[in-house]
């Protein structure tokens, strides 16, 4: 509880630090602060609603539970949140005034983040992903004066407020449904006899529902907006958008359906299937066509959340098992493998002015450690063993296969074998083509971003390397 | 701790290879590579002493999962570690022998990295480890043959060869989640399932003949594309031809040897009944194999390419023996395994000496070379032989357990098989013909013969070619206990 409360004061504090006249204490600011959050929420690990006082009041936690899950996963959104955060050096050098607002706006969305993992109540999860959502269309089209990031920033608005607008449509059929809006009191309404002639309006919210989340974490066939927007956004937020709302997402969807509505699986648990097929399928095959190396990171951001609907496919019973623990995995490893490649993508496309496969030709011969990291990001994205990706396509396959859906592993495994191939593509341009003429300075990078991005290595190498530190944790 | 040191030194090395440069870190590369022969050959003393019990190393690596990091040596895994430890050090030495290389010390860091790769390989006795080392393997090599090649078509040529190798592999883990979900008992968490190979040889006892049957394509798909054998080659002549020439070394004379060593230890014995269902095609597309890699080795022009076909149509023989099932053709496999990798790194290793003193491997533009290079000459031919399988060499020894193993599994298979060594003398005399004898060419008068150091990688190999020709009873006795037991789980 403590994080989501620090996270909004010292946002708001960091909008008054926007008076000052310097912006360099900025970035440090955030970074202590997200760092301290950080500590803070693993002291929460295995200590379930311990804090004494307020937050333990039924009035709060029948709102927002405080446990390993919830840690867990406001864990991983806190840590990409804090491994980003390096890469937002250029706007400090280019002098950006509105600055302590991208900031404030980051640390805010943090908490609607937080809250998505920790909701226990189904108004909760609607106010934390509008926190989160609101956040994230300013930020889309925090390039004022580029065409594209407006576009990006209407485009996530309009198509998200009308996601908005059919999730909440569906919480309140549930709710009308089972009359309650607690997760476990919702599944304790849909086990009642009682309100069995109440079914269809149950069964049409939980669509909605899957519809109105499926949106955000873009899941086919509710994706369309991904690639525009992931494109017009500047790097850096995009970056984030790619990654805390796909992990929050996640967390929640899961939770969702795993503690509230395991009665309704015949509803959702097909529509979750067809979903993870068509966003296996429409992400790989859309990432293979791309040039852009910027779009083939929109399109596989979708294929990734193919994969992270394979695991809600296996998430039955509770919340500590195969599914949750391939989930955590599969977040963590994708989280870090993005900022790295997210992260090198800006660097060159900030000094090159591309963000094509071309522009990081020659990277190997210029700068070997950036040419190093966005290799080691593009493996572990493609799922190839000695980095974290593999063992979260690893854990989430044999979950899912164990409840014995072999044939939908299968075609995530041949999706994969796709995903190889265009994960492969900078690789190449990178170490076997020469940089193009004219355009082939060695990357300026700061000692602080190197080190950022050597961390990223590590972390996606020791995931593969040592898997069993964090696998087993749920 | 004796496996683990030969498993992971060749990292430990490689890591350090970043902060040395030029002599230095030549020296590290070389220096390490010894090490860890000597220490190889001081395992397999060991091993001859005191039998495997001392080699196994089983840590926990992923408990919840049931996955431990289990490696052990038998005489079987013996046999390919010394074969990986005696070749990367003239490996190695040929990559010294280019100077044009850019950014020499990251191409022997990816060499010793391969090396620890491909030992894992050969000694990990848990199917999921044996996956990790599998792919381990494979990113180093895909560098090493991409990042240094000269040739206008690397790209598209170690895409295919990427593409193909990770997608047979995709396959094998495919079928081994498959095995290991049968596992154990089976219920809920996935700690209570494991991948232990011997886990797998029981989980695959369990299954029934249909089921065998396409768990065998999973996992033999892999292996399939790695030896390779006919149709999943095509990637391999173009791949061995445009390399430079260490890591075309390193693909064919040591990691062609993971899928045969694959077959033995994680797919005979792991489905039996799947493997005696497709036995005979295996059989078919391995002779297939031997035939038209031979056919197309008379053709060629280019040395390198034409040592790639033939080293397609012998890897199609040691195939056939392996799937003969008799323990004649096993034993026969691995003798040929070593002989091979000692070979076809021979016949590279002049290929190579030729390139880069003519600059060309055309066999048209050569030509009367044997005048001013006695050293060569008789290299070359020594090489050549053993390959041509002659007796006294270990390809004789080799190519005759295994046509010995195909004939007792059928007759017409044998005879059809046999062909192969015909086929590679008029191909390998060929190009022998071509190159150092017949009419004079453009560089007879200038090449010069192999230098010291040059000699100095040839001896172990010439050594090696007779050690294996007259005494393969070293190495049959190392491996028969491992065979023997390999045939006993596939029911023969």
């Amino acid at each position: 509880m403590l994080p989501i409360v620090l996270l909004s004061v010292f946002g708001i504090v960091n909008l008054f630090l926007g008076f000052l006249r310097s912006n360099r204490v900025l970035l440090p600011f955030a970074l202590v602060v997200l760092a301290l959050v950080f500590g803070l929420n693993l002291l929460d690990w295995n200590h379930a609603g311990s804090l004494p006082g307020l937050f333990d009041s039924p009035y709060v936690a029948q709102m927002l539970t405080v446990n390993n899950y919830s840690v867990a996963f406001s864990g991983i959104v806190l840590l990409t949140a804090l491994v980003l955060l390096p890469f937002s050096r250029s706007y400090v050098a280019a002098g950006e005034p509105n600055l302590a607002e991208y900031y404030s706006l980051l640390l805010f969305s943090l908490v609607g983040a937080i809250m998505m993992v920790s909701y226990n109540h189904l108004i909760m999860l609607f106010v934390g992903i509008e926190i989160l959502s609101i956040s994230m269309y300013c930020l889309a089209g925090s390039d004022k004066r580029n065409v594209r990031s407006n576009e990006a920033a209407l485009k996530y608005f309009l198509q998200g407020a009308f996601a908005t607008g059919i999730l909440l449509f569906g919480i309140a059929l549930v709710y009308g449904a089972t009359g309650s809006f607690q997760l476990d009191g919702l599944a304790a309404g849909i086990a009642n006899p009682a309100n069995a002639s109440l079914q269809p309006m149950l069964y049409v919210g939980v669509l909605m529902m899957v519809i109105g989340i499926g949106f955000k974490v873009s899941a086919a066939p509710f994706h369309f907006w991904t690639p525009d927007v992931y494109e017009g956004t500047p790097t850096f937020f995009t970056a984030f958008m790619s990654t805390v709302v796909k992990t929050a997402g996640f967390a929640a969807f899961l939770k969702l359906l795993v503690v509230a509505l395991p009665g309704t699986s015949a509803v959702w648990l097909p529509t979750i299937i067809a979903m993870c097929v068509l966003t296996l399928l429409l992400g790989n095959v859309g990432a293979a066509v791309q040039t852009s190396a910027k779009r083939m990171l929109a399109y596989s951001s979708v294929s990734h959340a193919g994969y992270l609907l394979l695991g809600l496919v296996a998430g039955r019973g509770q919340l500590s098992g195969p599914a949750a623990q391939g989930i955590f995995f599969y977040s963590l490893a994708y989280s870090i493998a993005t900022v790295a490649a997210f992260g090198v993508l800006k660097l060159v496309s900030a000094q090159r002015q591309r963000e094509d496969y071309a522009g990081l030709a020659g990277l190997a011969r210029t700068n070997p450690l950036l040419a190093f990291v966005m290799t080691v990001a593009m493996l572990s994205l493609g799922g190839i063993p000695l980095t974290g990706g593999f063992f979260g396509k690893f854990f989430i396959f044999t979950a899912v296969a164990g409840q014995g859906y072999i044939w939908l592993v299968v075609f995530a495994v041949l999706m994969s074998m796709v995903g190889i191939y265009y994960y492969l593509r900078p690789v190449i341009a990178m170490y076997l083509r020469p940089a193009e003429p004219g355009n082939d300075a060695p990357i300026v990078v700061d000692g602080f971003q190197s080190a950022t991005l050597v961390l990223l290595a590590v972390l996606t190498l020791v995931l593969g390397i040592l898997p069993g530190f964090l696998s087993g944790l749920l | 701790m004796l496996t683990a040191f030969l498993v992971f030194f060749p990292l430990a090395a490689a890591l350090l290879l970043h902060f040395a440069k030029g002599a230095a870190a030549r020296a590290l590369a070389l220096g390490a590579s010894f090490l860890e022969l000597a220490v190889a050959v001081f395992a397999a003393i060991a091993y001859a002493r005191n039998g495997p019990s001392g080699f196994d190393l089983n840590l926990s690596w992923i408990p919840s999962a049931g996955i431990n990091f289990h490696l052990g040596i038998d005489g079987l895994s013996l046999c390919l570690v010394l074969l990986t430890a005696t070749l990367v050090p003239i490996i190695l030495a040929t990559a010294f022998r280019h100077e044009e290389y850019e950014n020499p010390g990251a191409f022997y860091a990816l060499v010793l990295f391969m090396q620890t790769g491909l030992l894992g390989v050969f000694t990990s006795l848990d199917a999921f480890v044996f996956y990790f080392f599998w792919e381990v393997a494979l990113i180093p090599i895909y560098f090493l043959a991409g990042a240094w090649s000269r040739s206008e078509r690397r790209i598209p040529i170690t895409f295919k060869f990427f593409l193909y190798t990770i997608i047979g592999s995709l396959f094998m883990l495919a079928g081994f989640v498959y095995l290991y979900l049968q596992t154990g008992p089976g219920a809920g968490s996935l700690a209570a399932h494991s991948s232990d190979i011997q886990a797998f040889y029981a989980a695959g006892k369990q299954l029934g003949a249909s089921e065998q049957s396409w768990v065998f394509w999973l996992i033999f798909a892999a292996f399939a594309v790695k030896m390779p054998i006919f149709p999943f080659h095509t990637w391999q002549p173009d791949t061995y031809t445009e390399s430079p020439a260490p890591a075309t070394m390193l693909l064919s004379g040591i990691m062609l040897k993971m899928g045969i060593y694959g077959c033995l230890r994680w797919l005979l014995p792991v489905v039996p009944l799947g493997v005696s269902q497709w036995q005979q095609l295996v059989m078919v597309l391995a002779i297939i194999g031997i035939i038209y890699g031979a056919i197309i080795a008379i053709r060629q022009r280019d040395m390198k390419r034409l040592i790639a076909y033939s080293s397609l149509s012998h890897v199609g023989l040691m195939i056939a023996g392996v799937f003969s099932l008799k323990a004649i053709g096993l034993q026969g496999a691995v003798v040929q395994m070593l002989a091979h990798g000692v070979n076809v790194v021979g016949m590279f290793l002049v290929a190579d000496a030729i390139e880069r003193r003519t600059g060309t491997r055309d066999l048209a533009d050569l030509g009367g070379l044997t005048r001013r290079t006695p050293l060569l000459s008789v290299c070359f031919l020594v090489m050549l032989l053993s390959t041509v399988a002659l007796p006294l060499t270990g390809g004789f020894v080799g190519e005759f357990l295994l046509l010995a193993g195909v004939y007792e599994f059928n007759m017409w298979a044998g005879a059809v098989a046999g062909l192969t060594i015909i086929f590679s003398a008029v191909y390998l005399l060929r190009m022998y013909q071509r190159a150092m004898l017949g009419p004079d060419s453009a560089y007879s008068d200038t090449i010069t013969d192999l230098n010291g150091k040059e000699l100095f990688m040839f001896v172990p190999l010439i050594a090696l070619v007779f050690w294996l020709g007259l005494f393969p009873g070293t190495f049959l006795h190392l491996s028969e206990p491992a065979i023997s037991q390999i045939l006993t789980l596939v029911g023969r």
